[in-house]
């Protein structure tokens, strides 16, 4: 079954195809294409990923217990479209997000100007479980905390782009996102070049060169290193694949230390050697265990006094999950019209906090139409989801909200859009989000496109790989036809 | 390079290297009892030559054929489930410095271990099965001397194959001698036969033919496997690798002392005397010893402390 036989819900908005079944602006190349592909032809490709996933070696590898659990990389040959055009609007407003977010975390850990303004209330920092006193007063170069920027963006069936959430903390996925594009080169090469796909392989060097201006030492070659918790986190394939790609040391807690003059040391075998740049993914509170978690194997002790000192930059800095809130989070709008004097260009889904005592109000009279989520998790965790709850949960998270109703926000439910995605032989349509990767340092950068997660149970809205979701490949094209005008 | 890659690298060597060795001595020893079926102390010895024998006790009453390989074979400690395991696990974070094809060969030899080894252990399938093992060693080591530079990774995973093979052949040497000691009347005629199993322990039947034209006897054959310049097992010719991977490596000084000064230990050896003065055992105690030395200097030196 090919896409004359897609089943389009009108109810919802699709990537590919308008509500009367034609492709949208600019889409028509994969469109005609995914027309004309006999269930042979898609089920071939799907091999040929395959293999090329194998050939690759990209592990997807899950940890437990000790032992490894080798995973099918979930994968689907049909990419994800958005026009070139709309895009840059994207890309405007994301640049715009994360900039304000940074002049943000500079404000709060300096003076907090915003909440003496009236925009921020104060406790909404002060009961933030993220706000380190340790980052007071300091101002990391450029003023720039959020380096590297993971911001996940969803579309409703009005067809507008919103913000979800924006992952300031170790956002991961990148890997993925570079990955399937390699499979796409190899089995979907005429397409690619027929569509005009905007190229995203220039991420690498574009983190190395982002990570390398962060160096507080001003020489020619600054020492980068990638810290990772080690084999058994779940993302180390995209750590070992990262540091490979720009050609830096993966290193472990136990391979750096912070020396009497407050800089930091790899031991190598030629002895110690000084380290300017730290791209950390490991949390906050696993970083140093002599300022945060004294029980922290996979930290350097000495860590934040060497980044106090300006001996070392973090990149993303130590308490920037301030402002990757979700209570935070509802006021990034306010943020940008305050900090930049700008109006946002990129909408947050609708919210309402339950500090507020009217939208508290609205909340809990609404809670079968609403999502609910606590303020400081990911991943999904201790999430709400109205239509799906129990009577006995719902009186739960009542309870809840009740008792720490800074701790809660809620959200419309948001019916995300549609891409056709080969179930078996046949095309269905599947729910998608986007996660675009976004650099700040003295200049901005986003990759064009991003990772497209798809949820790949029927209706289901759950795109997390770990809950059966899988990935897709995300073409940012231009518009043929517009170019020869 | 880091230092820690730099460890895990050495003790890939050691481990694959140690892999290898076990493969080969159970399936000597299987074809050995096959010509001395009176022996009783045969299978007893290849766990002396582990040095897991209280291991082993614990586990096992009696050291029959079938308990002795199914210990070589799935014991945590020292099987060779455990060294390809050892071994995968020290690769694992250090593959980007070698050829995609030994990390591909590590990843067949632990599944080719990994599942219940039960159905192996009879002598029928025993052999094919150790050849195996064998091979995919081989084919791995043929990737990485093939395929990498030479350049840091390559010396420590080299410096953990020739550490790992000297020790190795101080065991097999340690053990035989024990054996034979004290019974060459009673094993007189199978003395022959003995001697030839040591050889092949270690993979040097051939080139001892080729090198001594005597009949086979211990003296002759202890010098080859400690003193021969020039065989790839002889303690001196590991020893002589292992000083001249140390002259890639910096800060080597302390290191390249000490493996010198086992080297010489070696080079003073006067076999025919240490074996009929017993004197032996405590010579290879002493060289033994003298590689711990070495490792302990190379892991100061390089390792993380």
């Amino acid at each position: 079954m090919n896409l004359s036989e897609y089943a389009l819900n009108p109810a919802l908005y699709d990537e590919l195809l308008t509500a009367s079944g034609r492709a949208r602006p600019g889409l028509a190349p994969l469109s005609n294409f995914l027309r004309r592909a006999s269930p042979h032809t898609l089920a071939l490709k799907r091999d040929a990923a395959d293999l090329a996933i194998k050939t690759l070696g990209i592990s997807f590898t899950v940890y437990s217990e000790g032992a490894n659990i080798d995973r099918q990389w979930p994968f689907d040959i049909i990419p994800r479209l958005i026009q070139a055009e709309e895009w840059r609007r994207i890309e405007t407003g994301l640049k715009q997000r994360l900039s304000a977010l940074n002049l943000f975390i500079t404000d709060v850990y300096n003076g907090q100007q915003i909440v003496k303004d009236g925009i921020i209330p104060a406790d909404i920092l002060s009961s933030s479980k993220d706000y380190r006193p340790e980052c007071e007063g300091m101002r990391p170069k450029f003023d720039v905390w959020a380096h590297i920027c993971g911001t996940d963006l969803i579309r409703d069936k009005d067809g507008c782009m919103y913000v979800l959430e924006d992952n300031l903390r170790v956002p991961s996925g990148v890997s993925y996102m570079l990955e399937n594009r390699n499979i796409s080169k190899r089995i979907l090469p005429e397409l690619i070049e027929r569509n005009q796909v905007l190229p995203m392989d220039d991420y690498p060097s574009r983190l190395f060169d982002m990570l390398c201006s962060l160096s507080p030492r001003p020489i020619k070659s600054p020492e980068v290193v990638l810290l990772t918790p080690g084999i058994f986190n779940s993302a180390y394939f995209e750590h070992a694949f990262l540091a490979q790609r720009m050609g830096v040391e993966l290193v472990e807690g136990p391979d750096l230390m912070v020396d009497t003059d407050d800089c930091v040391y790899m031991k190598t075998v030629q002895g110690r050697s000084r380290v300017d740049v730290i791209y950390r993914r490991i949390d906050d509170q696993y970083l140093d265990p002599e300022a945060f978690r004294a029980d922290s194997m996979l930290g350097v002790p000495g860590l934040m006094r060497a980044w106090r000192a300006g001996n070392v930059a973090l990149a993303n800095a130590p308490g920037v999950g301030v402002a990757d809130d979700k209570v935070v989070y509802t006021y990034v709008p306010d943020m940008i019209r305050y900090y930049l004097n700008e109006a946002p260009l990129l909408p947050n889904v609708p919210s309402y906090l339950c500090s507020n005592p009217e939208e508290r109000a609205f909340v809990l009279n609404n809670l079968p139409d609403l999502v609910v989520k606590p303020a400081n998790e990911s991943g999904g965790y201790g999430m709400y989801i109205g239509p799906r709850e129990t009577k006995r949960s719902t009186r739960e998270i009542k309870q809840k909200i009740e008792a720490n109703p800074r701790n809660y926000m809620a959200q419309p439910i948001i019916s995300l859009s549609t891409v056709p995605t080969l179930i078996g032989d046949n095309l269905e349509a599947r729910h998608v989000d986007l996660r675009p990767f976004i650099l700040q340092a003295k200049d901005s950068y986003v990759t064009a496109g991003g990772l497209t997660r798809v949820a790949l149970v029927k209706g289901s809205l759950v795109v997390n790989s770990s809950q059966g979701g899988g990935s897709k490949d995300t073409w940012v094209v231009m518009d043929a036809k517009k170019d020869k005008d | 390079m880091l230092s820690r890659v730099a460890e895990r690298l050495y003790w890939f060597g050691r481990y694959l290297e140690r892999t290898e060795n076990t493969a080969r001595l159970i399936s000597v020893y299987s074809n050995l009892v096959l010509d001395l079926p009176k022996v009783g102390f045969v299978w007893e010895s290849l766990v002396n030559i582990t040095g897991f024998d209280a291991q082993f006790k614990q586990r096992f009453s009696a050291a029959s054929e079938r308990n002795v390989v199914k210990f070589m074979f799935d014991d945590p400690a020292c099987s060779l489930r455990a060294c390809a395991g050892s071994a995968r696990e020290n690769s694992r974070t250090t593959r980007d410095l070698m050829p995609n094809e030994a990390w591909e060969k590590m990843n067949e030899l632990h599944y080719l271990l990994k599942p219940d080894l039960s159905s192996r252990i009879n002598r029928s399938g025993r052999h094919e099965f150790l050849s195996q093992i064998i091979d995919l060693c081989l084919e791995l080591t043929g990737y990485l001397s093939g395929s990498m530079s030479r350049k840091e990774p390559y010396y420590f995973i080299t410096l953990g194959r020739n550490v790992e093979r000297a020790d190795m052949t101080t065991r097999v040497i340690d053990v035989a001698c024990l054996n034979l000691m004290g019974r060459q009347a009673e094993f007189d005629e199978q003395d022959n036969i003995l001697w030839m199993g040591v050889l092949q322990s270690l993979n040097a039947y051939q080139m001892y033919r080729q090198q001594v034209q005597d009949r086979i006897n211990g003296p002759e054959v202890v010098a080859f496997l400690l003193k021969d310049p020039a065989f790839p097992r002889s303690v001196n010719h590991c020893l002589a690798e292992v000083a001249s991977s140390f002259k890639h490596l910096p800060r080597h000084q302390p290191a390249l002392k000490a493996v010198n000064r086992a080297k010489r230990a070696i080079g003073r050896a006067v076999t025919e005397e240490l074996l009929q003065t017993q004197g032996l055992h405590d010579f290879i105690d002493q060289a033994q010893a003298d590689i711990s030395t070495t490792h302990n200097k190379l892991s100061q030196t390089w390792f993380l402390s």
